[in-house]
């Protein structure tokens, strides 16, 4: 069964509803048109592209390829997670702790999930690797990214109380502890509602797409449940391991607060 | 980086102040040195933003300083950090509370010090543990503050402007509770105020507190300890 292929007229007519998005925001001066029309260009290189890397990929199916492509993944999730941050961490440490967060989550729980559950062979096979570290990654992404930000915002702004719990003998550990589990909660909840709302407020995307392409709608929800746990444990994981990390880098081992190792990211208040 | 070879014991501890502080600097200030004995209060008075209270921040090692304090002959870095503010404690200016009742914030509520007459001398009904933070005034908070310290019975007590916020009676019962509790024996103090009076007060000796020394002050030594 195959799905019916789309024109470059069809695209043309959808990309022109968003031409006239852009007429109406400029008449009611949204001030929107600009980024709308630059937004909607982006998305169409940046998918013709990765559409044309894919077709390479599933040709050939070189595990070294794949790598490549993962790498390039990871590296950029990394820093659109450093990007979304008000105050960054300063130096290598603001790259490497949510790389290392995203790598050890993200990568284990798809590899898990390709070798254990789906079985594909061989266990690289891109048409199935591509997909599922790409759905995880991005959440994972989202997920870490949000609660870095809420972590070392609260620290900044509560450093007179972190300080004074310090004063009274307490541990870094103890005096971060309410800080670090609402910011982990912060990055989890999201995943969590998604849940919650799925298939009755929302059908996942990657869900219709199945069904779009032909698959038995059980089969494809039961893909959807999979990837469903397995963006819930990605971004769980991701999100205790890059606040641990984040914490742990901004006390030093005289259980100090450093919080000269955070810089403001530039053009930001 | 540290001003002296690190040595983890003063040479002769017998004879050693309980409190010592050795060549300590920080940010552009420094290298400052003092003792304060068992019994004695050491007054420090100053120009506001000199650096009295970053002074106070490096003694319990919460910033980061070259040079070394010893406690009863014991330097701070062979002791971890936690345990070490736990004996050398510092009451700051401005006290934060993060939980919603004052019981929280106290590691032990049924402490002696919270039975006795000190809360009681502060003003305080025998159930202002179970009360919200944020009906407690600024000067509430400061007097709660100094037990809130002092439940860790540390051996150095460190005061930042404790009695900024208190009206002359209390300003007296704290004094007071402070001695009090100095008279338990063995505690130091090193107490920062603006008030020359004060200083005369409680100080045994006292000095003025510059940006690369401390020169001796006139204004302590009519206590004796």
């Amino acid at each position: 069964m195959n799905v019916i292929s789309l024109s470059v007229l069809d695209l043309s007519i959808a990309a022109a509803l968003l031409l006239l998005l852009s007429l109406v925001s400029l008449r009611l001066s949204l001030g929107l048109e600009k980024r709308m029309l630059l937004g909607g260009v982006r998305m169409i290189v940046q998918l013709l592209l990765v559409g044309q890397v894919l077709h390479f990929l599933f040709a050939d199916a070189n595990p070294w390829w794949i790598a490549c492509m993962s790498l390039v993944m990871l590296l950029v999730a990394a820093r659109e997670v450093r990007a979304r941050q008000q105050r960054q961490l300063r130096g290598v440490p603001g790259y490497w702790i949510g790389t290392a967060s995203m790598f050890v989550s993200s990568f284990a729980v798809t590899f898990l999930a390709l070798t254990v559950m789906v079985q594909v062979h061989p266990w690289y096979t891109p048409q199935y690797a591509i997909p599922f570290l790409g759905m995880v990654l991005g959440n994972t992404m989202t997920g870490v990214a949000l609660a870095t930000d809420r972590l070392t915002a609260k620290l900044y702004e509560q450093r007179g109380m972190v300080e004074q719990r310090l004063l009274l003998g307490q541990t870094w550990q103890e005096a971060s502890g309410d800080i670090r589990r609402e910011c982990m909660r912060t990055g989890m909840v999201p995943i969590i509602n998604s849940m919650a709302a799925a298939g009755i407020v929302s059908l996942p995307g990657m869900m219709t797409g199945q069904i779009l392409g032909g698959t038995p709608p059980v089969e494809a929800v039961k893909y959807q449940i999979l990837i469903m746990f397995l963006i819930a444990a990605g971004t769980g994981f991701g999100v205790i391991c890059s606040i641990w990390m984040t914490s742990r880098h901004l006390f030093d081992s005289r259980h100090r607060l450093c919080l000269d190792q955070l810089i403001l990211r530039r053009g930001s208040a | 980086m540290k001003a002296q070879p690190s040595v983890s014991t003063c040479p002769d501890q017998a004879s050693t102040p309980l409190l010592v502080v050795d060549a300590l600097s920080f940010l552009e200030n420094g290298p400052y040195s003092f003792s304060a004995g068992a019994g004695e209060c050491v007054g420090l008075s100053g120009q506001s933003g000199v650096g009295k209270s970053q002074l106070l921040k490096a003694i319990v090692d919460v910033i980061p300083h070259a040079g070394e304090v010893y406690l009863g002959g014991v330097a701070c870095a062979g002791i971890p950090a936690p345990e070490w503010r736990r004996q050398v404690a510092l009451v700051p200016a401005e006290s934060y509370w993060w939980y919603d009742t004052v019981e929280q914030h106290f590691p032990d509520a049924g402490h002696r010090f919270l039975s006795g007459g000190w809360l009681e001398q502060f003003g305080f009904p025998p159930d202002v543990i179970s009360w919200q933070v944020s009906r407690l005034s600024t000067g509430e908070r400061q007097r709660l503050a100094l037990l809130r310290a002092l439940v860790h019975e540390p051996r150095v007590l460190l005061l930042d402007e404790p009695t900024s916020g208190l009206d002359p009676v209390y300003t007296a019962r704290f004094e007071n509770i402070v001695s009090e509790y100095q008279g338990q024996g063995g505690i130091a103090l090193v107490w920062v105020t603006h008030d020359r009076e004060q200083l005369q007060r409680v100080a045994t000796r006292a000095y003025l507190v510059g940006k690369k020394e401390l020169l001796p002050s006139r204004d302590g030594g009519v206590k004796t300890s």
